[in-house]
């Protein structure tokens, strides 16, 4: 173009790069656990969990007697002796409560964790390979997803014997389907990036593309799916105690329930004995989504930046408006 | 139709958004003025901002593929924004076929939905749109950096033409410095939120002050000429949450020097129409 | 720039490189014929540059060469080998070592959980090329300065993000360098950068083509980017190349009218806008399903003849190093017609 544009070349593309804080991907896991802590809804996720896990975890020190004696007239209301009353059978709630943390959480993290696992691996082996093994996977994904889960729940429960290793399988069986299917997804659109065609031309193998490029891509995605996991074992568990199908002399919170339906607890106005577990299941779950939650915040900076802008219109005082708002004020340099 | 050229983080498009004062929140516009024939468009209200909008001044976005509702039909949005603004039914469909002969569709596509165009008949439905209104003035943001070059400077054309035939002005925004040359009577060149040239095109071209220029003009390869070897500018492009001090190209300046990095440069006029921000031009007024 | 090499034999040589799609909603019935009877050799320490608009098929060309996707019709032969015939179904190590690729978008070539030194140090690895974490280290180091990317062991330790466009462009061409190609595909390597960061990419791959002789095959949709880097100049339209030869010959004297089309499209500040006789060759691309027989083109050439809609034309040489596919130049063809 014009004859006297001609700069002395400087050494290029050697300055500190711009640091872009908002809406870029997290690249430690400091920083991410950084941001979680400082969500309210993350903080007050974990702080229940922790309650629940520490009860579970020290149940012979809370309620050190066992949960199944009798010690009293059955449907006391709570006292001093017994701080949630007696069930049906005599037996101690607040003890019954505390032991039966133990059975539910396990079977609720075990479970979520083991179906997260089966799904991530059809879900991406499936999302992965093209052709007839996708095809064969993906039909056999969609036909656990179709069938109904309760009945196909209880339909298993009914036939195997009863026991805790049951009841983790069965569990397992019909909650893989639906991560699997999220993650199969997730890998279908990871599997068209510029960068894994880049390892592929770079002669990376398959395994090691799925593993190391594709799978750290998706963290956030697996970690929501175990949460979501845990809260629906959590119920499905609590579901087939109370219906029966699992072994009624085990305390669970599930099994609570189901002693509690037993024994007319409502028509006796025991509210003592079915309020508790259910509450706490609730409270597991609702703790489990408030961490999805959080987690979707820290995720997404869409979500994040809705606080920001209430949080600015508050400052300068003033109402939300479509239109840009003008704020004549001296620039401080 | 004046230019605005600049690059990423150069503050184009915020500009383009903040004229019409549709940028997004937490965005807030914190001094000056932007008058519209003698209207301060900062100081309007609600009420007269939506009146003003797209009867005096429309946009095409970047990008505007995507601007288009795909579940509406090209005639409905057409005339939607003609009907917010008074006109009846009748009116808006005629005048949907009188736009769509000026920007060059066969009006029988208006009941066409966007995915069934295609990209450049796309491009002319949002302008056909950004004219409903017969504003004075026209903001184009980057209208033609998605289209194949054939198909741009088909619309170029056409967008030539219409501004003879209507005597509208615009406002283009592009990255592309040696387009804008071409179409444009008056560029300025910003960078990182500032505007640091400006001049009528043929001058900027024959005669650019500020390094950046020069560096921008030292960036596009030519089709016709001597071939000579071209240097871009070494660096990266300016970070705007914290900004270099002084001015904001020294970091990059093959002539910065020690008053570049503690002072902003103030806009010096060099000649009646051409205006630069660079301390190598200090003594000028 | 234009030295002239002594004529060895071609490092790539691609034969009639076909490739066509199945599409269909319930029955996959019709055909996207993609790129269609695609010719054309690279010698070594040559820039080729394949310029086509969107839809031409040049990355689709690319893609079946760095053998991502798999090949309908045609031969590949690097250095004389028929790389079809010899590993048919999945490339070896060994070509994946001598063909390398840069992609369009610098930001999804790049995997944004993994630092910079991982995506140098993982083709490091596969192809054995150094092996101890100190000896990675440093050859880490040594190719982010090739790339002139300072300091380079900071630069190494980021994560892409942390990055601009220009600098992971460098970061794509250090990785491609890393297994010591003889052949780098790139792909609209700058269409997506700042204009200002443009000029130092495309100074870049010109050093590496001088100083290592390493042969780039570089796409673009932009012709004034193809004249200053690009050796030979091939143009594609619809799937197929209509014109090609050395440089200075297709922009001087382009004879098909798609490429004098083009030319006149390109802003050229030098002249003002002008609307010439090419404007009867307006339109829009052609779809690519199940075409009719013919010159794609003949639906917007303004001399088209009833030739055009019969066959598609063969390649005819206009003048040395300049070839042609188009009816104007059939046997007993006229005279070559410049813009």
């Amino acid at each position: 173009m014009n004859p006297n544009a001609v700069l002395s070349p400087g050494t290029p593309e050697n300055e500190k790069a711009p640091t872009v804080s908002h809406g870029k991907p997290i690249s430690t896991q400091m920083d991410f656990l950084r941001r979680m802590l400082s969500q309210p809804k993350a903080v007050i996720g974990l702080v229940i969990m922790a309650i629940f896990i520490l009860m579970a975890l020290f149940a012979p020190l809370i309620a050190p007697n066992d949960p199944n004696k009798y010690v009293g007239l059955p449907h006391q209301p709570p006292s001093a002796e017994h701080w949630l009353g007696t069930t049906g059978q005599g037996q101690d709630v607040f003890s019954q409560l505390v032991w039966g943390s133990r059975i539910s959480l396990l079977i609720g993290f075990s479970v979520g964790i083991l179906s997260t696992i089966l799904g991530l691996v059809i879900g991406m082996i499936s999302g992965y390979m093209p052709g007839v093994v996708d095809g064969v996977l993906n039909m056999f994904t969609n036909v656990f997803l179709l069938i109904p889960g309760l009945p196909l729940l209880i339909a298993l429960a009914s036939f195997l014997p009863q026991g805790m290793v049951t009841v983790m399988l069965v569990l397992t069986f019909t909650g893989w389907s639906w991560p699997a299917r999220v993650f199969r997804s997730q890998v279908l659109s990871l599997r068209e990036k510029d960068f894994v065609s880049a390892s592929v031309v770079g002669g990376e193998g398959v395994p090691r593309i799925v593993f190391s490029e594709i799978l750290p891509n998706m963290l956030s995605l697996v970690m929501s799916s175990l949460f979501g996991a845990v809260i629906y074992t959590i119920g499905a568990d609590a579901g087939l105690a109370f219906l029966g199908f699992e072994n009624v002399n085990i305390v669970s919170w599930g099994t609570m329930l189901y002693w509690a339906s037993n024994s007319s607890a409502l028509l006796q106005e025991a509210w003592w004995t079915f309020l508790p577990p259910g509450l706490c299941i609730a409270l597991v779950s609702f703790a489990t989504t408030m961490l999805i939650y959080a987690m979707d915040e820290v995720t997404n900076p869409r979500l994040r930046s809705e606080k920001e802008i209430t949080r600015v219109l508050k400052k300068y005082k003033i109402g939300s408006s479509r239109s840009t708002p003008v704020i004549k004020e001296t620039l401080t340099h | 139709m004046v230019g605005l050229a600049g690059e990423s983080g150069s503050g184009k498009s915020t500009i383009a958004h903040a004229i019409l004062r549709i940028l997004h929140p937490p965005a807030l516009i914190t001094n000056g003025q932007v008058l519209f024939q003698g209207e301060d468009i900062l100081e309007m209200d609600e009420a007269r901002l939506e009146q003003f909008r797209w009867s005096k001044v429309s946009i095409v976005f970047q990008s505007a593929m995507n601007a288009l509702n795909p579940v509406m039909k090209i005639r409905d949005q057409l005339t939607d924004v003609m009907l917010n603004h008074g006109l009846t039914k009748e009116e808006s469909a005629k005048r949907a076929v009188e736009l769509f002969n000026l920007v060059g569709i066969d009006p029988r596509r208006l009941d066409a939905y966007p995915h069934q165009l295609s990209g450049g008949m796309r491009q002319r439905a949002v302008i056909a749109i950004a004219l409903a209104l017969n504003p004075p003035l026209l903001i184009m943001d980057e209208p033609t950096t998605a289209l194949d070059v054939v198909v741009q400077k088909d619309i170029l054309e056409q967008i030539s033409s219409l501004r003879e035939k209507l005597g509208f002005s615009i406002l283009f925004i592009t990255h592309d410095l040696s387009l804008l040359v071409e179409i444009s009577t008056h560029i300025a060149i910003t960078y990182a939120g500032e505007i640091v040239e400006h001049a009528p095109a043929r001058e900027l071209f024959e005669n650019p002050l500020h390094p950046y220029t020069l560096g921008l003009m030292n960036s596009f390869p030519s089709i016709s000429g001597s071939k000579h070897k071209l240097t871009g500018i070494p660096g990266s492009p300016p970070d705007l949450v914290s900004p270099p001090t002084g001015c904001r190209f020294h970091p990059r300046c093959p002539k910065a020097m020690a008053v570049c990095s503690q002072t902003v440069p103030a806009r010096k006029q060099i000649t009646a129409d051409h205006s630069v921000s660079c301390h190598l031009f200090d003594q000028y007024q | 720039m234009n030295i002239k090499k002594p004529d060895i034999s071609p490092i790539l040589d691609v034969r009639g490189m076909t490739k066509r799609f199945p599409v269909g909603v319930f029955t996959k019935s019709k055909q996207v014929y993609a790129v269609e009877d695609v010719s054309f050799t690279v010698r070594r320490g040559q820039v080729v540059a394949l310029v086509g608009e969107s839809g031409s098929g040049k990355t689709t060309t690319i893609r079946m060469v760095a053998r991502l996707i798999p090949v309908t019709e045609g031969k590949i032969f690097f250095k004389d080998e028929d790389i079809l015939k010899t590993e048919p179904h999945q490339a070896s190590l060994e070509y994946r070592r001598k063909v390398q690729l840069i992609f369009q978008d610098p930001f999804s070539s790049l995997n944004a959980v993994h630092t910079i030194a991982h995506h140098l140090a993982r083709p490091l690895i596969i192809h054995k090329k150094v092996s101890g974490r100190q000896a990675i280290h440093e050859k880490v180091c040594e190719l982010l300065e090739t790339v002139e990317l300072k300091p380079a062991a900071e630069i190494a330790g980021r994560y892409p993000h942390q990055l601009s466009g220009g600098q992971r462009q460098r970061v794509a061409i250090a990785r491609a360098l890393a297994v010591d190609p003889e052949l780098i595909l790139a792909d609209e390597p700058i269409s997506m950068l700042d204009v200002s960061i443009r000029m130092g990419v495309l100074n870049l791959i010109e050093r590496l083509k001088e100083e290592r002789g390493i042969s780039f095959v570089y796409i673009t949709h932009d012709l004034a980017s193809a004249r200053y880097i690009g050796d030979q100049i091939m143009v594609m339209y619809a799937g197929h190349m209509v014109e090609g030869g050395e440089s200075e010959a297709v922009i001087g004297r382009a004879v098909h009218p798609y490429t004098q089309l083009l030319l006149s499209a390109v802003p050229n500040p030098h002249a003002g806008l002008r609307t010439d006789k090419n404007s009867k060759a307006r339109g829009e691309v052609p779809s690519l399903i199940n075409p009719p027989p013919g010159c794609p083109f003949a639906a917007r050439c303004p001399q088209v003849m009833d030739a055009c809609r019969q066959a598609m034309p063969e390649q005819i040489v206009v003048e040395a190093g300049h070839w042609v596919r188009c009816h104007l130049f059939g046997a007993g063809g006229r005279t070559v017609k410049t813009s």
